[in-house]
């Protein structure tokens, strides 16, 4: 099979000059294939990116629609700026119904058992009503912590209270299963305690005063008037 | 032809990159627990295997000696990283449960190894069909775990219900050690064990021979 051994040219090969024009020759081709592959496909990956990230608020929303082109679905939706406790800027998504606002939906983060996980959280116009939870991106268990992407699990948000009558913050994933009719709590998932815990502390947070909790009283008592 | 056809047909089996070489373990592990990612994954290795042994045959004559692993690792490096970016542009979702294990294909052993060992020596068309061939290999063993740890850890195959689970209603209890990446050790091992029983020549010899002592050497 190594036929061709004694064919090589070995005077100039080794040389300084050779390594040289080798390494700068190497580095060059190389580097205008990667380049070219990265300019190419630039604009379908930020396509790419930008679809799942609409997807996943669409789907949170309930507008969801396999059939359906999800630029269109998203043209119903209205992004704007809120300021938060600390001073940040932070996006908020409003569903429209005419002049009046739907839904809301807020983007959550916040550590798992394993991972920092990204998702959204729909709520009705009554600023309490949750309409869904869903996470884009996270590193929880496979099998059992990355059973929070799981519809069975993701149905139960539907309908439940953030707060209580009081305005504090009652929403939690439970260990094991929730009692029935409860209006703030959420089955555990098997083997993944931790990641409903972490799930329970941080979606809190971000309804509390130092999240969106002003901007969902707000909206509630807007709603209400 | 037969030279050529051994060269492609000789990794599946008789010297696998992971069975007999046990090299590229650690994407076997990662990104086995279904079986749509390791597909993505096998034609990622295969094709950066076939084409860096491809490009690094073509220029073997010119090749420094004293440089060569750097550029091997730099062509190799950039064809990971064209395909990392098709995948991205072209299988978006399944792309992003592969994350880091396709810019890791640039550490697997497989790769390098092939590039040192037989495209520095041989031809072009050999060295592609040897790429190919043992991207292939590879290819087999992921496509194997990844099949009994898709099927057995979550009861479907490519997403498609085969096994209905007890939760929805079905008769499977899913095994949940299945999606862990324990279970891919075990499976590449009992892999490794079922093969070396059939082709008994990759049996290694023991590195140490444990004789009988008698008492009175001891004495």
């Amino acid at each position: 099979m190594s036929d061709d051994a004694n064919k090589t040219p070995k005077r100039s090969r080794d040389s300084i000059s050779n390594t040289l024009i080798v390494a700068i020759g190497v580095s060059l081709v190389c580097s205008v294939l990667v380049a070219s592959a990265a300019i190419l496909l630039k604009p379908r990956q930020l396509q790419n990116e930008e679809e799942f990230r609409q997807r996943i608020i669409l789907d949170v929303a309930g507008l969801y629609d396999p059939a359906a082109d999800i630029s269109s679905l998203y043209a119903s939706i209205e992004e704007r700026m809120i300021e938060i406790a600390s001073g940040e800027q932070v996006p908020v998504y409003l569903v429209m119904d005419g002049s009046r606002i739907e839904q809301v939906i807020l983007p959550i983060e916040g550590a798992g058992l394993w991972s920092t996980m990204y998702g959204y959280l729909a709520v009705e116009n009554d600023g309490n009503t949750v309409r869904g939870l869903q996470f884009y991106s996270h590193a929880e268990t496979p099998g059992l912590g990355d059973g929070v992407d799981k519809p069975a699990w993701r149905e139960q948000w539907p309908g439940k209270k953030l707060y209580d009558a009081n305005g504090q913050p009652q929403i939690e994933v439970v260990k094991g299963p929730a009692p029935d009719g409860s209006d703030y709590q959420i089955d555990g998932l098997a083997g993944a305690t931790l990641t409903g815990r972490g799930v329970s502390i941080f979606v809190r947070r971000w309804i509390g005063e130092e999240g969106y909790g002003p901007f969902l009283k707000t909206l509630g008592q807007e709603e209400s008037r | 032809m037969n030279g050529a056809r051994k060269v492609l047909i000789d990794p599946l089996v008789d010297s696998n990159p992971v069975t007999l070489q046990v090299l590229g373990i650690c994407s076997a592990l990662a990104v086995t627990t279904s079986l749509l990612p390791a597909l993505l994954m096998c034609a990622a290795l295969t094709s950066v295997c076939a084409l860096s042994t491809t490009a690094i045959s073509s220029i073997r004559h010119f090749v420094p000696n004293n440089i060569r692993i750097i550029v091997f690792m730099t062509i190799i490096a950039s064809f990971v990283i064209v395909t990392d970016q098709v995948l991205r542009a072209y299988a978006f979702e399944t792309s992003k449960q592969l994350s880091v294990f396709v810019g890791l294909i640039i550490t697997n052993c497989i790769v390098l190894g092939r590039a040192e060992a037989f495209a520095m020596k041989n031809n072009v068309g050999m060295s592609f069909l040897d790429g190919l061939g043992n991207g292939l290999g590879y290819s087999v063993i992921l496509i194997i775990v990844a099949t009994i740890r898709e099927l057995f850890g979550a009861g479907t195959l490519l997403d498609y219900r085969i096994l209905p689970l007890v939760s929805d209603g079905g008769w499977y209890e899913a095994n949940g050690l299945m999606l862990l990446p324990p279970s891919a050790f075990f499976i590449i091992g009992l892999l490794i064990w079922a093969v070396r029983s059939w082709r008994t020549q990759q049996v290694e010899r023991p590195e140490f021979q444990i004789h009988e002592v008698h008492r009175t050497e001891v004495l």
